[in-house]
C-alpha cells in the first residue's frame, strides 16, 4: 500500500508504543492495538476533531485457539465517523491467563450489551461494566458456547421445576 | 409493582421478555431480556462450508429474508475479491428492495393492529401475499429463499416478471394509498404515536442506532448513500427524514421508504441489461413445453410434432446460457451448469473439487467486514477465514440489537399503553436480535 490512510497515520503518531501492527486487507483499514491502551485510543478515535469516530458499530470476539495464534481471543471493534463517512477495525488480543479488557460503556451506550454478549459467549471480562450478565444464554448455563473447544452438540444440565 | 411482560405475549413480536417496575401506570424502570430465540447461527456457520450457511442466513430476518443472503454473499465474495456480473446485481437490487417492502409492510400491520387498527393489518398483508407472489416465482419459496450463491445467485429471473412486477406495485401502490388515508391523519393514531417513544440524537447515536429509527431523528444515515455497494450509486432515491424521534416520525419514514423502494425496483428493471433469451443454433426462438400442450388441446396441430421445443432438465431459470450472466466466470467459486458437469470431463472435474470435502471454496486468508442496509438499519457480516473451506467466525451486525436495548430509555417514564406502539415500531424480529 502506497498510501496509507489517515485514521492509522494518526494513530500511529499518537500511540507509537501501543499499535501492534496496521494494515489495510481489501480496503478495511485495521489497527491492533495492546488492550490495556484500548480506553484510551478509543477516546482519541471519538473525540479527535480529524477523525471524531461517533458510532460504534459492532463489537465482537473472536477465539483464534484453531488458528493456532498467540494470544487466544481477540476483541474486535468496528468504527464509524459519520461526518467523514471512514470505516475503521480495531482490535484487542486478549490471553487466556488474563482475559479482562477495559470495557467501553463511558463513552459509547452500545458497548452495554456488545459486551454483555461477548461475556457469555466468550467468557471474556469487562471492567467496570455496569451490568455483567449473560444475555444470550439463561442465567445457569454452564460454559462459554462460542469458544472453539465448546462442541456444538454438548449437553446442559437439564432445568426443570423443583417440587 | 414488578410487572412480566412475558416472553409469551401477544403484542410481543417474536420472543422478548420486559421487567418492569410500575408506579401506578407510570414505568418507573423497566428491563429487556432476549435470547429465547438464540439458535446459534454462529457457531453453526462454522461447522458447515461457505455455502453451507446461505440458508442460516435466511432465519436471520426472517421478514426480509433475501436482504440477509445478498449480504452475506457480498462479504464472502469482497473476501474473495470478486465482483458479480452486471445483471446479476441487478437482479439482487430487486429482490433486496421487494424484501425491504415486504418487511416495512409487515411492520406497520403489525404495529398498527396492536393499536387496534385491525384491517391495517389486513390490508397489508394483502400487499404483502402480491410481493410474496413475486419473490415465489423467482426463488420457489416465500420466506426461507436461499436465492444467492458465492458470486451469482440461483437463477435468473423468469419470463413475464416485470409485466407482473408492473401489475403488483399498482395494485400494492392503491393499498399503501388505502392505508395512508386511514392512519396518518387519524386522530386516534395520531395521539398514541406522537410524543411517545422520544429518543435524542445524542442518545441515538451512542446506543448505536441505524436504519429507520435513525433517519427519524434526523440524522442522515443509508448504507446505500455512504458505502454503495451492487448498483445503488446508478440508481435515484431519496432518504426520507424526520425530526422528533418519535413513534410517528418512525411510521411516516417507513411509510416513504415503501415508495422509494418500489421506485428503486422500477428504475432497475428499465436500466437492467437484458438476459439472454432461448434460441437454437439457427437463431429461432424455440417454442415453450406449455405452448405446445396448449397448442395441441386447441387443436392446431399442424407441423406441431416437428417443431423444435425448449425443455430443459435443468431448474427453471439455470439453463447454461443464463449461467453465464448470474454468475461470476470464476471456477473456482461457482459450480459450472449442468450441461457442462454431465457434459464434460472438465466440468466434472470442476464440479468435483468445488463440492468434495476439504475442497470447495477456499478464501485466502483475512477477515473483512461488509455493511448493507438491511430493513432495519445496517446489517454487518464480519467474516474471518483461515484458508479452509469453512469460515473460521461468521459475525452478524444485527440492526435491532441496538434498538432493543434503548428501549428501557424510549419507555421509562411513560405509561405501560406505551410500550405497546413503541415495541412495534422498533420491528424488533427475534431471529436476528438472537441470533
Amino acid at each position: 500500500m502506497s498510501e496509507e490512510s489517515l485514521t492509522l497515520k494518526l494513530l500511529k503518531e499518537q500511540f507509537p508504543d501501543k499499535i501492534i501492527e496496521t494494515h489495510s486487507y481489501r480496503g478495511d483499514d485495521t489497527a491492533v492495538v495492546k488492550k490495556e491502551a484500548i480506553l484510551e485510543v478509543m477516546r482519541f478515535l471519538k473525540e479527535d476533531p480529524r477523525l471524531r469516530y461517533n458510532f460504534l458499530m459492532d463489537l465482537a470476539g473472536v477465539d483464534y485457539l484453531t488458528y493456532r495464534k498467540e494470544p487466544r481471543f481477540e476483541v474486535v471493534y468496528h468504527l464509524y465517523a459519520l461526518e467523514y463517512n471512514r470505516r475503521v477495525r480495531i482490535k484487542a488480543p486478549v490471553d487466556e491467563e488474563d482475559p479482562t479488557i477495559d470495557s467501553l460503556t463511558p463513552l459509547w451506550e452500545a458497548a452495554n450489551w456488545y459486551e454483555r454478549e461477548v461475556w457469555d459467549m466468550f467468557g471474556i471480562r469487562f471492567n467496570n461494566h455496569p451490568n455483567l450478565k449473560r444475555l444470550l444464554m439463561y442465567e445457569e448455563f454452564v460454559g462459554h458456547p462460542l469458544r472453539k473447544d465448546y462442541p456444538i452438540n454438548k449437553r446442559q444440565p437439564l432445568i426443570g421445576p423443583k417440587n | 409493582m414488578f410487572l412480566n411482560m412475558g416472553p409469551s405475549h401477544p403484542a410481543m413480536h417474536g420472543i422478548v421478555r420486559i421487567i418492569l417496575e410500575l408506579d401506578g401506570e407510570t414505568v418507573v424502570n423497566s428491563e429487556v431480556e432476549i435470547g429465547y430465540l438464540h439458535r446459534c447461527f454462529e457457531k453453526h456457520s462454522e461447522s458447515g462450508t461457505y455455502t453451507q450457511a446461505i440458508p442460516y442466513t435466511d432465519r436471520l430476518n426472517y421478514v426480509s429474508p433475501l436482504i440477509n443472503n445478498v449480504g452475506y454473499a457480498l462479504a464472502v465474495e469482497k473476501l474473495l475479491g470478486i465482483e458479480v456480473p452486471e445483471r446479476c446485481k441487478y437482479i439482487r437490487v430487486i429482490m433486496s428492495e421487494i424484501s425491504r417492502v415486504t418487511d416495512h409492510l409487515t411492520c406497520i400491520g403489525a404495529s398498527a393492529m396492536e393499536l387496534g387498527a385491525f384491517t391495517v393489518f389486513l390490508y397489508m398483508i394483502k400487499a404483502r401475499e402480491l410481493l410474496y407472489e413475486l419473490i415465489e416465482s423467482v426463488t420457489g419459496a416465500r420466506l426461507t429463499i436461499s436465492y444467492t450463491r458465492i458470486g451469482g445467485v440461483k437463477a435468473d429471473l423468469p419470463d413475464g416478471f416485470a409485466e407482473r412486477t408492473k401489475q403488483a406495485f399498482a395494485k400494492t401502490r392503491e393499498i399503501l394509498d388505502e392505508v395512508d388515508k386511514l392512519l396518518t391523519r387519524n386522530r386516534i393514531f395520531m395521539d398514541r404515536m406522537k410524543g411517545v417513544g422520544i429518543i435524542s440524537k445524542e442518545d441515538a447515536i451512542s446506543y448505536g442506532f441505524t436504519g429507520p429509527l435513525l433517519r427519524a431523528v434526523g440524522v442522515e444515515y443509508d448504507v446505500r448513500r455512504a458505502n454503495p455497494y451492487l448498483v445503488y450509486d446508478r440508481l435515484d432515491f431519496k432518504i426520507p427524514l424526520g425530526t422528533n424521534g418519535d413513534n410517528y416520525d418512525r411510521y411516516l419514514v417507513r411509510m416513504a421508504e415503501m415508495e422509494q423502494s418500489l421506485r428503486i425496483v422500477e428504475q432497475a428493471l428499465e436500466q437492467m441489461p437484458e438476459g439472454p433469451i432461448n434460441v437454437d443454433h439457427t437463431g429461432k426462438v424455440l417454442l415453450q413445453p406449455a405452448e405446445m400442450v396448449d397448442r395441441a388441446k386447441l387443436g392446431k396441430t399442424k407441423d406441431l410434432l416437428i417443431t423444435e421445443i425448449e425443455l430443459s432438465p435443468n431448474l427453471q431459470g439455470s439453463d447454461e446460457k443464463t449461467h453465464r450472466v448470474i454468475n461470476v466466470n470464476e471456477k473456482r467459486v461457482v459450480l459450472p451448469p449442468k450441461e457442462e458437469t454431465y457434459g464434460n470431463i472438465e466440468g466434472l472435474m470442476n464440479h468435483f473439487m468445488l463440492i468434495m470435502e476439504g475442497w470447495g471454496i477456499r478464501p485466502p486468508k483475512g477477515e473483512v467486514y461488509f455493511p448493507v442496509e438491511g430493513a432495519n438499519g445496517e446489517l454487518g457480516f464480519y467474516v474471518i477465514s483461515d484458508g479452509t473451506d469453512r469460515p473460521y467466525r461468521v459475525r452478524v451486525r444485527p440492526p435491532c440489537f441496538q434498538l432493543t436495548a434503548a428501549l428501557p430509555k424510549m419507555i421509562n417514564g411513560g405509561m405501560v399503553a406505551d410500550i405497546i406502539p413503541t415495541f412495534g415500531s422498533i420491528n424488533m424480529i427475534g431471529g436476528e436480535l438472537d441470533r
